[in-house]
């Protein structure tokens, strides 16, 4: 796991990734928090803390001794919280570099579609 | 959620030493605890007062909610690996572990020699001649295989190469998932157990630093790097705990409650924000300026301090 951040947030991270992606389908079942911890050889408790909190918030609903499940529409909710992030993770960055090189955002702009339209 | 062990003002002194000075906390049941600190801060003094192999010189123990000293009771339910541990001679490998399925009440023998043969430990082998590292995996394999539940490994890994320690950590774990118990792994390789271990110990002269949520400490400690101005206004936030500097461009440790936020005012002050991992803190925590430890920011240090 990576440094500095706690590891039940990069767990609930990366279980969003997986939804947000496919590779966990909606109403499909999530790894159960041993197989989590072996995985990523990291401590049940910690596991689990990073599944309870994407029950919390709603994105996993629990079906009682059967396991964790992806609720219906998460992915789409999912979608919405990550896009309001993106400002903050990628545009503001993006900002304060491009001000430091003096490129103005007429510039950037003009930087991003020649990008685009190379891709 | 129950205390497996309360120690109260714990002081253990030598004769011009003061191993341990009044220390106090608790284990919760099944948890995994990393006992952290220096050569010679008190960990292996800690666990030998736990155990019962050594005399406070003041304090309260209690282990299961008793005393352990010439407790049957309460020793039956505790298994310490040592870091060098010693063997009657003339004992084979098969022998430590016979005498230790008699010993430990949850011997799970099976899983002994299962574990036996993951490490490649030769049976009819003499103690005495078993290599250092095959000394250790024997040591570990009697301390998993014990299923205590109160387990103490103190340094288990001498000798051992980084696929033994691997296996052992892989080992703990899924036991432990299997068979939670309360586990206290004291260990110099911070880096390996951070992600194992769910709490925290760090010990620092005889006195207790650090009693936390090994998680609530990620992200607590940061690196800036940058211009001056920047790195000043930004340790503004928290306690800074070193700095370095060349021309001017400064790099500061700074401990604080870094989150997110955090790093978007580093990012918009132009400095570059790493954050430490559980090793970086415990060096910086422990590494003394002017006779004080440098973690005097944190509230269990100022604890500490006014008593």
């Amino acid at each position: 796991m990576e440094d500095g951040r706690p590891i039940f947030l990069q767990i609930a991270e990366l279980l969003e990734n997986s939804i947000l992606d496919g590779t966990l389908a909606e109403e499909g079942q999530v790894p159960s928090t041993n197989e989590l911890a072996a995985f990523h050889r990291i401590n049940p408790a910690t596991a689990a803390k990073g599944v309870n909190k994407l029950v919390d918030d709603g994105t996993l609903y629990k079906k009682r001794g059967i396991g964790m499940f992806v609720t219906p529409g998460a992915r789409a909710k999912l979608r919405g919280r990550r896009r309001d992030e993106f400002a903050r993770q990628y545009v503001r960055p993006l900002l304060t570099e491009a001000r430091k090189l003096g490129i103005g955002p007429t510039e950037l702009k003009n930087m991003i579609d020649t990008w685009e339209e190379d891709q | 959620m129950s205390a497996v062990v309360t120690v109260t003002d714990l002081t253990k002194r030598y004769r011009t030493v003061t191993a341990l000075d009044r220390v106090s906390f608790s284990l919760t049941e099944n948890r995994i605890y990393g006992l952290l600190g220096r050569n010679g801060a008190g960990k292996t003094t800690l666990m030998q007062l736990l155990t019962a192999q050594n005399f406070a010189t003041s304090g309260e123990i209690s282990v299961f909610g008793q005393h352990p000293y010439e407790n049957e009771r309460v020793l039956s339910r505790i298994s310490f690996i040592k870091e060098s541990q010693t063997y009657p001679s003339g004992l084979r490998v098969m022998h430590v572990l016979r005498a230790a399925g008699l010993v430990y009440p949850g011997w799970d023998e099976e899983y002994a020699q299962r574990l036996a043969d993951v490490f490649q430990l030769p049976r009819e082998r003499h103690v005495t001649k078993l290599s250092r590292g095959m000394l250790s995996a024997l040591g570990i394999v009697v301390g998993l295989a014990s299923r205590a539940p109160l387990t103490f490994f103190d340094e288990p890994y001498l000798g051992l190469d980084a696929v033994s320690r691997q296996l052992f950590y892989d080992h703990l774990l899924a036991d432990y998932t299997e068979h939670p118990r309360t586990i206290v792994l004291s260990t110099h390789l911070i880096d390996e157990v951070s992600d194992l271990i769910e709490y925290v110990l760090l010990i620092d002269r005889g006195r207790l630093l650090l009693d936390v949520d090994a998680e609530a400490l990620r992200g607590q400690v940061v690196t800036v790097s940058g211009p001056v101005a920047g790195v000043d206004e930004f340790v503004r936030t928290g306690t800074e705990l070193h700095r370095v500097l060349l021309g001017g461009t400064a790099r500061a440790t700074v401990r604080g409650d870094f989150g997110a936020a955090a790093r978007d005012r580093a990012r918009s002050l132009g400095l570059d924000l790493e954050a430490s991992s559980l090793q970086d803190i415990v060096v910086r925590l422990t590494t003394s300026t002017n006779g004080h430890a440098a973690g005097a920011g944190s509230a269990t240090a100022n604890k500490e301090a006014t008593r």
